[in-house]
């Protein structure tokens, strides 16, 4: 089972949309739109899309294939994870191409985040909050600010996590945002203008929260196969999902630091076969600051606790041990869910990562953490 | 209307209707599987350690522990607008589950870690009664 899904599909197209802040667009067209870009970038023609995965909030799998005018779709599925949900479908996506069923999953994501209802009234209808509904609302708890701040806080009472650990986050991701032509927050940031901005939920301030974005990303999972006469594949080395005990509140869990990506970490780098010093590049789920810190050391770069240390002195930025988020995450490029952070991880390990592009990465992995804990992992690789 | 209540309500279900009740007689009530004991929260149908689906209820004492917070300045709901910022505060019962709530009448730089906390009932409308909780001593 270790190496069950290794290398047997690779990413063959990649598209996104503008991400902005306003957008005259539907989520539908945010989805064609990206859609049609990943699948001319995969080189295929639209009626080879035969497995469909979109997101868990929006226009469904029908609507994708009516936009796009496929006819023989032979699978489609949701993983309603929340930001874990992208990085889930490429593993539903290579696991139904790993057993026959399809040959071409198209994972699409299109939003009106910042246009439409703000992420408090999404949450609400979302039936993975059904508790959170039911017995945090009511007493004032609605928001991932108000239910992750917890967990942070925790961490820093003890480890010793503090602020300006959080702004080195903060800071990494805006400075590659800023070398980004399809950012949103192209504004310098420093230490100061993070610790100055308006509380959230302490200890998260306005430069701690992710933001809030209207866009469509897409990518192309094809069995390997058919990608090797590709253009540019990039191979799925492992990939994989995990849950933490108790996943359907945070302040219920046994551990409330414990996340279902440090489950999934260890099976993922073993299904890859690769090690910790053989990834070039991360892109890592970074809804908030704490949780770039709290996924590394999920992930196993360091132990628990010494995630605040590990992303002092640009150790995350370009140039350091480990690059996180080349495009400016969640935080800083756009909120498109984490599908925009494989849509990056693709782009580093061809090679076209522009001012961004982390000098001959060759393998590197993209998480998503969503929800209340769930964590999702893929490793990939650029084609030898 | 200046009454009117504007925060949401819960929505109690099968399984969690004897905690709310139990709230409105100011007692905080949890289940305890009827074949292993294991006391479970949020309302369930299953104990998870056994399987069990027979259940019964049992008074909570209403004291516990901190083991985190957060203050929450930026109002995410306009019924709690004009009580921001305010903290929340999840507490382990010495039951061993855990509530999120409302701490009251407490400065967030005072917090730590496995701090002493009491509930203290508030009748929010006729029909509801919230446990929150505040320093103990």
């Amino acid at each position: 089972m270790a190496d069950s899904l290794n290398g047997k599909t690779a990413v063959t197209g990649i598209g996104e949309t503008v991400y902005s802040r306003g957008t005259d667009k539907s989520s539908i067209g945010l989805m064609l739109e990206a859609s049609i870009k990943a699948i001319r970038d995969a080189g295929l023609k639209p009626n080879q899309i035969d497995g469909i995965i979109p997101y868990s909030l929006g226009p469904v799998a029908e609507e994708v294939m009516a936009g796009l005018g496929l006819t023989d779709v032979r699978f489609s599925a949701q993983t309603p994870m929340g930001g874990a949900s992208p990085v889930a479908a490429l593993q539903c996506a290579a696991a139904v191409i790993a057993a026959g069923v399809c040959k071409h999953v198209l994972v699409v994501l299109g939003r009106r985040g910042y246009s439409d209802a703000r992420v408090t009234t999404r949450l609400a209808a979302m039936p993975q909050f059904r508790q959170i509904a039911e017995f945090e609302n009511p007493v004032g708890a609605f928001a991932p600010a108000q239910l992750y701040a917890p967990m942070i806080r925790r961490h820093m009472e003890l480890y010793g996590t503090n602020p300006d650990q959080f702004a080195e986050v903060a800071v990494a991701m805006r400075n590659h945002a800023m070398l980004n032509d399809n950012a949103i927050m192209k504004k310098p940031l420093t230490v100061e203008d993070h610790h100055n901005s308006r509380m959230i939920s302490d200890p998260y301030r306005l430069f701690d929260c992710c933001l809030e974005s209207d866009g469509g990303t897409a990518v192309v999972i094809s069995s390997a196969e058919y990608a090797k006469d590709t253009r540019a594949p990039v191979s799925i080395l492992g990939v994989g999902e995990g849950h933490p005990d108790s996943p359907s509140t945070i302040t219920q869990r046994p551990d409330m630091l414990e996340l279902g990506l440090s489950k999934a970490a260890p099976r993922v780098f073993e299904m890859a076969g690769v090690k910790h010093k053989d990834i070039d590049v991360a892109e890592i789920y970074d809804c908030f600051t704490g949780m770039v810190i709290a996924e590394i050391e999920d992930l196993g770069f360091c132990e628990k606790g010494e995630g605040g240390p590990f992303v002092e002195g640009g150790r995350i930025r370009l140039g350091g041990e480990l690059p996180v988020n080349t495009h400016g995450g969640l935080l800083s490029q756009a909120h498109i869910a984490g599908l925009n952070h494989v849509y990056e991880l693709v782009r580093q390990l061809r090679h076209e990562g522009g001012a961004a592009q982390v000098p001959n990465a060759q393998i590197g992995l993209v998480t998503g953490y969503g929800d209340l804990g769930d964590g999702s992992l893929a490793i990939m690789q650029r084609a030898v | 209307m200046k009454d009117e209540y504007l925060k949401p309500l819960p929505e109690p279900s099968i399984d969690s209707q004897p905690f709310w009740d139990g709230l409105k007689d100011r007692r905080i009530m949890l289940q305890r599987c009827s074949d292993c004991g294991t006391i479970r929260h949020y309302p369930r149908p299953m104990c998870d350690k056994c399987h069990s689906m027979e259940c019964d209820w049992v008074e909570a004492s209403g004291h516990g522990t901190i083991y985190s917070w957060t203050e929450s300045h930026h109002p995410f709901h306009f019924g709690f607008k004009a009580e921001t910022p305010y903290i929340l505060v999840t507490v382990t019962l010495d039951e061993g589950v855990r509530i999120q709530t409302k701490l009251l009448n407490a400065k967030v730089e005072d917090l730590k870690l496995d701090l002493p906390v009491e509930v203290v009932f508030a009748q929010e409308t006729p029909d509801l009664v919230l446990p929150y909780f505040r320093l103990a001593g």
